[in-house]
Order: structure tokens, then C-alpha cells, then sequence
């Protein structure tokens, strides 16, 4: 087990490098580093060795890809790319364009990200998986095929209409939730409980429909038909068979994505005010930073992998016949 | 006056050209012939496909553009505003409401504005008042209007479902024409031809009503809302269609080669895209459209119209969708490839000695093809959706180019006003929920049909 653990994140390594290398040369496609220096230094006069000096207090003195001044490995590892690598792979994501340092930002921004982040997973993964199994228990009949069809509805409304609409009605016209903000500790609850109810809603047409089908197709299986022979009744052949054996489809679905609650939801800590990952994300790409954006692909590559990690060891808790080899 | 299409018209014809030879290709193979009347037999599938067709229409129609040479325009004094500037055919069938702007926000079918503004009498006094609309013409008899717009909408659908069903069986038009009328084709005509009167009869009467009121109000500077929308569709079309068009043969390329030839290929390939899909989407986009426009901004040489611009800049967000899109669809195909290279048929071929790329276009190909059109027919509302929420992100279309998301994203501030400015958010939405709604209509009927899991 421990050995397979250490050999899946040793081979998150090349994919790292790949994530690292396409942001890498995104970002210095469209800013040398003397366009940065200039950038940075402002519209004054900007000499040469104003330039260079700047470049070489931050290290991009270097070359891109293969430094020829050096010999043997230096040639590779002396260079911009190696080094800003190494950096992000130590978690030093450097210093944005309004010279905050990135890290503490995003230690800072993560915690109201996952108090939005959190509840709403797990509330909407409760009344999904629950509303499922009732449209399965009840499958063919008139409520499981309108079910079926509101759900089709639900999907294909735009998410931002479920935010302006919840802002409208809830805070605007009926005052029951502040329209934004955010507050930590316990106060902060009437923040979040709208963000937290639009985010299960808009979720809920698409994730009924995906556990329904994992259901249905269980209910057709042998060993059902079988708990069925027995005599068991239909709950006890949805809850202790079809449910048990739903859960391995749904984990490989589920755990994948919980790492990357930490980074937020874009649109919806925007519309909130909520000072989360998400909300440090849309103000970076807006004002063009590309330190932070840099920052955040990273950070969410990283946080998938530990996800598909997490999956595949959820597996064999959960699946004896998954051995890990 | 000559014509001249963006880059983006050219690939929407393209498409649909080869969408037309698809067809023509399918009808002729009886097998596949069946499988498509059993998705058509449905009738919530039918109704789903006329939507698409409508809306695949607006967007043909806003995907012809013209230029107004100066001559022209000398000549004929309603065209100068064209000048130099590219027009599509959709654009000249609202020419009324192109040049109908009005001062700021007006409600649906209103004659005066929509705040009251400060006027100065010529006594000198000031008071606040209404202002009346400049580009409206209050119609007395709406009702009259009304039913003559539904009787117009009436005779082309009409027109329209006689030759169709003229069409369909020359010989016995009258007896075909009875068998639609009680609903007892085999495919559901009478669902269809139900719809396109519904959606002719609602066009016209929004059309001809658009001469006299804005008829779903005006934005925040006086701009038509209904023009909006309706220029909206074919932005959210395109960019539904044109992203798959890019990502398929990638997608099916890349799959196939690594289901087939396994070894290092397919290792190369899984690299590719489980680091591509490691990267969370958004971001990826955001990064790839940041990249972008900087490279335009040091590029002004490369259009010479904001349109062509607009143009371009949607043709790269499309390009970089396609780039971010297609690990999924690759994914799968490599699954199914390398299940399919396993069964008999494929090794029997192989034996016979049939080249690697026989196999493919025979055996491999075919049996992919429930894989391609599901994912093909899912990706696009997802597509559309998106584009609403990268507008909003900024890292949408051009900001000057009309589409749903920059409509939602100027008038989500209106919804602050009191009282609320209701009507361009809620056109946006309704225009996008109806394709959304009947592409994943017509995307589960495809499914369900199509997948063989669904057999039993």
C-alpha cells in the first residue's frame, strides 16, 4: 500500500513538469522578460541596464530551455524554466503584480472557499443520492419520468440565472439573506447558506440524472434479482444492495473532486462577495495577472492528482476485488 | 455590394455542407437509415430537432455577411452607415431596428422611456417627465396587427409543410396529407409540422411588431433587445458546434491510434491527456484567451474591422475550447478502441492480412460512432452554457460581440435598480434555455437509442 502510494505520486511528477512547462511557455509567449521589467519599472526611463539589473535581482537573468554558458547538466537546470519549476514544486509561487506574496494569499483564501465549497458538496451529494433512489424506487412511474423531465429543465438553465434569480428573490425582495459578504466563524452563516442552496439547486438536475442511471443500471444485475428471490423487500434490495454496490461508480466520481473544493467556485464567490480562491482567481484573470493565474494552475493540477490518488486508493477500501499492483 | 465571409462563416458553411454529404452518405447504409427513424420516432426528439433547425437557420442567416462598397453607397443614401463596414443578411432584415436606437432603458413594447429624465420647458421651468421613444410608433389596433402577423405566420408554415409533405410522397399528396393530419405517420410529422407553425406563427408576429415597439425593450444605451438576442444565437451555435468540429478529429486521431497501437504511443498519448485534464478548465481557458489577447493587441495588422476582430477573437476562444475539450472524448474512444481490437472480427481481419488502416476505417471507426455523436451532441449545450459564464469571467467573446453572456453580464448590475430592469437578463436566458433545453432533449433520445448498455 505504502509503496503503491509512493509510486503514484513519483509518476504525478512528469505530469506536474507538463502542467508546468504549458504554463510556463503560455506565459513567456507574451512576456519576455524584458517586457516584465519594463512593465515593472514603469514608464520611466528605462535603460538597458536598469533592465538588466531588474532581471537579474529576480533570477530571470537566465536562459529559457538550455543555458550554453554552462557545462554539462548546469546547461539544463541553470535555467528560467528549472528554476521557476523548482519554485512552484516547493509551493514559493512568488509575488503578484501588487507585490503581495501569492502563498499567504491563497493559505488566506482557501478557508471561505471551502466554507462554501464544503457544505455544498456534501448537501447537494446527500439530497441527490437520496432523490435518486426515490425516483428508482418509484421508476416508470408518472413522478419518476416528470422528475426526470424537470431535471432535463433544471440542466438547461444557465448557473448565472440561479444566482441572479436567488439574489433577487431572497435578498432583494424578501430580505431573509444578506446579498454578499462574507464573515468568518458562526456570523458568517447568513452568507452562506444562499450561495450554499443556489450551488445544491443548479447541481441537482445533472446529479439526480448521474445516480439514477448508476442505480438503474445495478437494479438489472443478478444479484438483485436475486435479494428479490429471497424475499427481501424492495427498500432493503435498494438500500443494502443496489446503494452499496452504486457506491463504487459514484466514488470514482465523488473523491476525485473533493481535493478541488479548496479551489473554490469562480462564478458563484464572485456574485457573493466571498474572499475565496475563486473571487482571487476572476480578479486576477480580469487585471491580467499572470503570476496568480500561474499560481492557481498549479495549485488545482496538484489537487486533481491527489484526487485521482485518493480514488484509487478509496478503491481497494471499498472494492476487495481492486488490488493495488 | 460583395460578399464577404469571416473566417468563422466559412467554417459554419463548411460544416453544414458536410453535415448534408453525412446525411446523404447515412441514408444510402439501411442500417444506420433505422437507427436514426427509431431517435425521430419520438416526438419530443422531433419537436427538439425543428428548435435546432431554427436556430441553425438564424445563425446560416447571420453568417452570410456583405460589405457596402462606397459607390454604393453614394448612390443609394440608406446604405451609408454600411460603408466599409460588413453586414450580415440578418442585419439587413433588421435594418429598422439597427437604426432604431434609442436614448437608454425602455420596457417591453413601452412608448416612453423607462426613467423619468429632467426636461426644461420653454417657460424655463423644470419638471420630470416620461420622455416618449423616439423610434416608436404607437400602432392603434395591436389586436389587428396581431392577427395579421399570426395569418402570415400561418401561410409560410403552411407553404413550408405542403411542399414537405409533397415532397414525401408526390403520388398520394392528399392521402399523405390526411395521414399527417391524424397523426398516423410513421415518423411524427404532425408533432413536427405542429412546431414549425408555432415557431413561424411567433417569429413573424415578433418581426412584424418590431416596426413599431421594441418589443422586448432596450438595453442601457437604447440598443433593441430582441435584435440582441436573436444576433446572440449564432454565437452561442457556433461556439457549440465549431469547438466540436476542431476537437473530433484530435479526439478520434489520438484515441484511436493509442487504443490500436498501444505501447509507447499510448503512453505518449495518456500523458497528454491526463496532464491537459489536469488542469482545471477554466483556468487553462483563462490563461490561453489572456495569451491571446495580447498577441492581438501587438497584432493590430491582422483585421480591419471590429467585426473581423470580434471575428477572430472568437475563433481563437473557440480553438482553445477545442484544445481543452477533447482528453474526455480521447479517453474514451482509446477505452473503446482497445476493446473492440480484441473482438474476432478485427483479429480475423488482421489475419486475412487487411492494412492497419482498412481495419480502422472499417471495423474501428464505424463502431465508434455511437461514441462520437453522444459526446458530440452533450458537449454542445454544455458548450453554450459555458460561453455565458467565460463572458462573464471575461475571458469570453469579444466584448463587443453580441452574445448571451455579455448581455447577462451588463445587465446583472441592472437587477439593483429599482424598480428592476428585468428584460435583457430574462431574454438572454429564455433565448438560451429553448436551444439548451431541446439539444439535450434531442442528446438523451440520441443516447438512449444509440447506446448499446440501453438494449436490455
Amino acid at each position: 500500500m505504502f509503496a503503491y502510494i509512493i509510486r503514484r505520486i513519483l509518476y504525478a511528477v512528469p505530469i506536474l513538469i507538463g502542467v508546468n512547462l504549458i504554463t510556463f511557455m503560455l506565459f513567456f509567449m507574451v512576456n519576455s522578460p524584458d517586457d516584465m521589467a519594463r512593465a515593472q519599472l514603469g514608464a520611466k526611463q528605462v535603460t538597458p541596464e536598469l533592465i538588466r539589473s531588474w532581471k537579474e535581482e529576480r533570477g530571470y537573468d537566465k536562459p529559457l530551455f538550455i543555458n550554453h554558458d554552462s557545462e554539462g547538466i548546469a546547461a539544463v537546470t541553470d535555467t528560467l524554466f528549472v528554476q521557476e519549476s523548482l519554485k512552484l514544486f516547493s509551493f514559493d509561487f512568488g509575488f503578484s503584480d501588487a507585490n503581495r506574496d501569492i502563498g499567504s494569499d491563497i493559505k488566506e483564501r482557501m478557508m471561505p472557499s471551502l466554507a462554501i465549497a464544503l457544505p455544498t458538496f456534501m448537501i447537494a451529494l446527500i439530497t441527490n443520492i437520496s432523490l435518486a433512489l426515490l425516483l428508482v424506487l418509484f421508476r416508470g412511474s408518472v413522478l419518476d419520468t416528470s422528475m426526470m423531465i424537470i431535471a432535463v429543465m433544471i440542466m438547461s438553465i444557465s448557473g448565472l440565472f440561479y444566482i441572479i434569480a436567488g439574489q433577487v428573490l431572497f435578498s432583494k425582495m424578501w430580505h431573509w439573506v444578506p446579498i454578499s459578504g462574507f464573515e468568518s466563524g458562526w456570523g458568517g452563516v447568513k452568507f452562506i447558506i444562499l450561495p450554499v442552496l443556489i450551488g445544491v439547486f443548479a447541481g441537482i438536475g445533472a446529479g439526480v440524472r448521474w445516480y439514477r442511471s448508476i442505480f438503474l443500471e445495478q437494479i438489472n444485475q443478478d444479484y438483485v434479482r436475486t435479494a428479490r428471490a429471497k424475499g427481501l423487500s424492495e427498500l432493503k434490495v435498494l438500500f443494502g444492495h443496489v446503494l452499496r454496490n452504486g457506491m463504487l461508480p459514484i466514488l470514482t466520481g465523488v473523491v476525485v473532486i473533493i481535493p478541488s473544493l479548496f479551489m473554490g467556485s469562480l462564478i458563484m464567490e464572485s456574485f457573493f462577495g466571498i474572499p475565496g480562491l475563486g473571487s482571487y482567481t476572476i480578479d486576477a484573470i480580469n487585471s491580467q495577472d499572470f503570476a496568480i493565474v500561474k499560481a492557481m494552475v498549479f495549485l488545482g493540477s496538484v489537487l486533481y492528482i491527489i484526487g485521482l490518488i485518493l480514488t484509487d486508493i478509496s478503491y481497494t477500501l471499498f472494492d476487495p476485488r481492486v488490488k493495488l499492483s | 455590394m460583395k460578399l464577404s465571409l469571416l473566417w468563422t462563416d466559412i467554417m459554419v458553411w463548411f460544416l453544414v455542407i458536410s453535415l448534408l454529404a453525412w446525411s446523404w452518405v447515412i441514408s444510402r447504409s439501411p442500417q444506420v437509415k433505422k437507427q436514426w427513424h427509431t431517435i425521430f420516432k419520438s416526438s419530443i426528439a422531433m419537436a427538439s430537432a425543428i428548435v435546432l433547425l431554427f436556430y441553425l437557420f438564424f445563425t446560416l442567416l447571420d453568417s452570410v455577411h456583405l460589405r457596402f462598397s462606397a459607390q454604393s453607397a453614394e448612390s443609394q443614401s440608406q446604405t451609408v452607415q454600411y460603408e466599409g463596414e460588413m453586414v450580415s443578411l440578418l442585419d439587413l432584415i433588421f435594418a429598422h431596428n439597427l437604426k432604431g436606437t434609442e436614448r437608454t432603458y425602455s420596457a417591453p413594447f413601452a412608448t416612453h422611456e423607462y426613467a423619468k429624465s429632467i426636461i426644461v420647458d420653454k417657460r424655463g421651468t423644470t419638471r420630470q417627465a416620461y420622455l416618449p421613444l423616439k423610434y416608436v410608433s404607437k400602432s392603434d389596433d395591436l389586436m389587428k396587427k396581431s392577427l395579421y402577423a399570426v395569418f402570415i405566420g400561418l401561410i409560410i408554415s403552411s407553404l413550408f409543410i405542403l411542399l414537405h409533405i409533397f415532397w414525401r410522397n408526390r403520388d398520394g399528396f392528399w392521402n399523405e396529407f390526411k395521414k399527417s393530419w391524424r397523426g398516423e405517420t410513421l415518423l411524427p410529422w404532425r408533432i413536427a409540422y405542429l412546431t414549425v407553425i408555432f415557431l413561424v406563427v411567433i417569429s413573424t408576429w415578433f418581426y412584424m411588431m418590431s416596426f413599431n415597439y421594441h418589443v422586448l425593450g432596450t438595453d442601457k444605451v437604447g440598443g433593441d433587445v430582441l435584435y440582441q438576442s436573436l444576433k446572440s444565437i449564432r454565437t452561442g451555435v457556433l461556439i457549440g458546434i465549431l469547438t466540436t468540429l476542431i476537437m473530433l478529429p484530435v479526439a478520434v486521431f489520438l484515441g484511436v491510434s493509442a487504443g490500436l497501437f498501444g505501447g509507447w504511443v499510448d503512453d505518449v498519448i495518456q500523458y497528454l491527456y491526463t496532464t491537459l485534464s489536469s488542469i482545471p478548465g477554466v483556468l487553462l481557458i483563462a490563461a490561453g484567451v489572456l495569451v491571446m489577447q495580447v498577441m492581438m493587441d501587438t497584432h493590430p495588422g491582422w483585421f480591419e474591422t471590429t467585426l473581423e476582430r470580434a471575428d477572430l477573437r472568437l475563433l481563437f476562444l473557440i480553438m482553445i475550447l477545442g484544445i481543452t475539450s477533447w482528453t474526455g472524448l480521447c479517453r474514451l474512444l482509446r477505452a473503446e478502441t482497445l476493446k473492440i481490437s480484441q473482438i474476432e472480427f478485427v483479429t480475423a481481419a488482421k489475419a486475412f492480412g487487411v492494412g492497419k488502416l482498412t481495419i480502422i476505417r472499417r471495423h474501428i471507426i464505424p463502431n465508434l460512432m455511437h461514441i462520437i455523436l453522444i459526446s458530440v451532441v452533450l458537449d454542445f449545450s454544455g458548450l453554450v452554457l459555458a460561453e455565458a459564464v467565460l463572458s462573464y469571467v471575461g475571458v469570453g467573446v469579444d466584448p463587443t460581440m453580441y452574445s448571451w453572456g455579455n448581455m447577462i453580464n451588463q445587465a446583472r448590475l441592472e437587477m439593483a435598480r429599482e424598480p428592476m430592469v428585468w428584460w435583457s437578463l430574462f431574454s438572454a436566458f429564455v433565448f438560451m434555455f429553448i436551444l439548451v433545453l431541446a439539444a439535450n432533449l434531442l442528446s438523451d433520445r440520441i443516447q438512449t437509442v444509440l447506446d448499446p448498455r440501453n438494449k436490455s
